[in-house]
């Protein structure tokens, strides 16, 4: 389908952007890559009066370092997760993840940012940022303020993005030594919706798991910590015997509703599965 | 209310009037006339639209046309006019790598990006490359092996070269 019609207007800086929204009186949407937005106005399942596109706003392109932290601009591209060095060293596993994003021509356009304020539960970008405890800085006609993963994704396709804010940063704490990573997901094809995923974080000292950090996706309305599962693993030896525990503990995490393709107890029992495989494969990256 | 945009599509400057709501596929199939873009879901999900905006493949059901204003936008046609893609389309015409050919323009865009990432796939790095190109016709493997043959012709040339 073709979308409806809605006026057009490519913003020089954030203050413009969120001038033209005020402006709109709320019936606005912003751009980023559009890969979200686009095809939910050919599907005519929104219908602003103004669209504004940030695309072009150069404050939210770049990636950097900055006091232990690697600030990656919102406007990134999912490409740029795998090509750029400083993710790759600095956020390896927004790197291990973008390959399962869609296909390689969405991962050209679609942003970071964009995935992250878009926030479907089945996506794999917000479960990372949520296993590596990224910090979200978004901009108001007030005002910058960061706030953490955990208190970012709020429900379905909502987040702490109130209306005509801009999500301009990501945030992402630098390795520290005896870091290990860990991503799957489990999807009929590549490139589709995972019906279950897993990101993983730790840290290893004298062969002992911390800070282990588990958000898993696609299994209710936001990424999801498996609180439970990180507490069979804090202090212990990941071996065959934690990581069974961490699989058992995973049903006090996880409370899936039932629907037409999978029933609750498929999808828990998929995401011990895949849990037991992240967690028998982590990678050290620092 | 139409904006105007200026962009170059296939090495030629273009200056059209277009409403926002205009795809940039709509503005190269309806205004420019180039329908060797095809149009398939209109989601993103099929890749029969994709195009080379700025040299990477993307889909042109996505972009707006006034996204692309000040962009650099390549096509089937440009791509078969270059002669750049000339051994890719032989090879998929020798492996019979198209029946409708409907997808074709989408399959030799994303072939044409792999292959400058990627000299030497392998069958699964294709496969991958291909995962969001969709054939009806041809089952994939006839146009994994066009794609893997011309990659193999171009390093022997390559390698005759120096």
């Amino acid at each position: 389908m073709k979308s409806p019609a809605f006026e057009y207007m490519r913003a020089a800086s954030i203050a413009d952007a969120m001038a033209a929204f005020a402006e709109a009186d709320g019936d606005a949407v912003y751009l980023s890559g559009g890969h979200s937005v686009v095809p939910s106005l050919a599907l005519r399942l929104q219908a602003p009066a103004l669209m504004v596109d940030l695309s072009e706003i150069t404050t939210l392109s770049g990636i950097s370092l900055e006091d232990g932290w690697l600030r990656i601009g919102a406007m990134t591209r999912h490409v740029q997760a795998i090509t750029d060095p400083l993710i790759n060293t600095y956020a390896p596993l927004f790197t291990a993840a973008a390959p399962y994003v869609a296909h390689p021509a969405i991962r050209n356009r679609g942003t970071l940012g964009g995935s992250l304020a878009h926030a479907d539960p089945a996506s794999e970008f917000p479960a990372v940022a949520v296993a590596i405890k990224a910090e979200l800085e978004i901009a108001s006609p007030t005002g910058v303020r960061r706030v953490p993963a955990d208190d970012f994704f709020l429900d379905i396709y909502e987040t702490a993005i109130a209306p005509g804010e801009i999500l301009q940063a990501i945030y992402v704490p630098v390795p520290v030594a005896g870091q290990v990573i860990g991503f799957d997901e489990i999807a009929r094809r590549r490139g589709d919706y995972a019906m279950v995923g897993a990101a993983v974080q730790a840290v290893i000292t004298d062969g002992l798991a911390d800070h282990v950090s588990i958000a898993l996706f696609s299994v209710g309305d936001r990424p999801t910590r498996a609180v439970s599962s990180e507490a069979a693993l804090n202090g212990r030896v990941i071996d065959k015997a934690s990581i069974a525990a961490a699989q058992a503990a995973l049903s006090d995490d996880l409370s899936p509703t039932d629907d037409p393709q999978f029933p609750a107890h498929m999808r828990v029992h998929l995401a011990r599965v895949l849990l037991g495989r992240v967690l028998s494969n982590l990678k050290v990256v620092a | 209310m139409k904006t105007e945009i200026t962009l170059t599509v296939n090495g030629e400057a273009v200056r059209e009037a277009v409403a926002p709501r205009t795809s940039l596929a709509d503005l190269l199939r309806d205004d420019l006339r180039l329908t060797g873009t095809h149009l398939g879901c209109e989601m993103g999900s099929c890749g029969a639209c994709l195009v080379m905006l700025n040299g990477a493949p993307v889909h042109a059901c996505l972009v707006l046309a006034v996204q692309a204003s000040g962009h650099t936008v390549e096509t089937v046609e440009g791509l078969n006019e270059s002669g750049e893609i000339a051994d890719l389309q032989q090879h998929f015409y020798e492996r019979n790598a198209l029946q409708c050919g409907f997808c074709t323009s989408g399959m030799m865009m994303s072939a044409q990006a792999l292959l400058a990432a990627n000299s030497a796939p392998t069958r699964d790095e294709i496969r991958d490359a291909l995962s969001g190109n969709y054939c009806r016709c041809t089952g994939y493997e006839a146009i994994i092996d066009a794609i893997s043959a011309t990659a193999a012709q171009r390093n022997t040339n390559a390698g005759e070269a120096q």
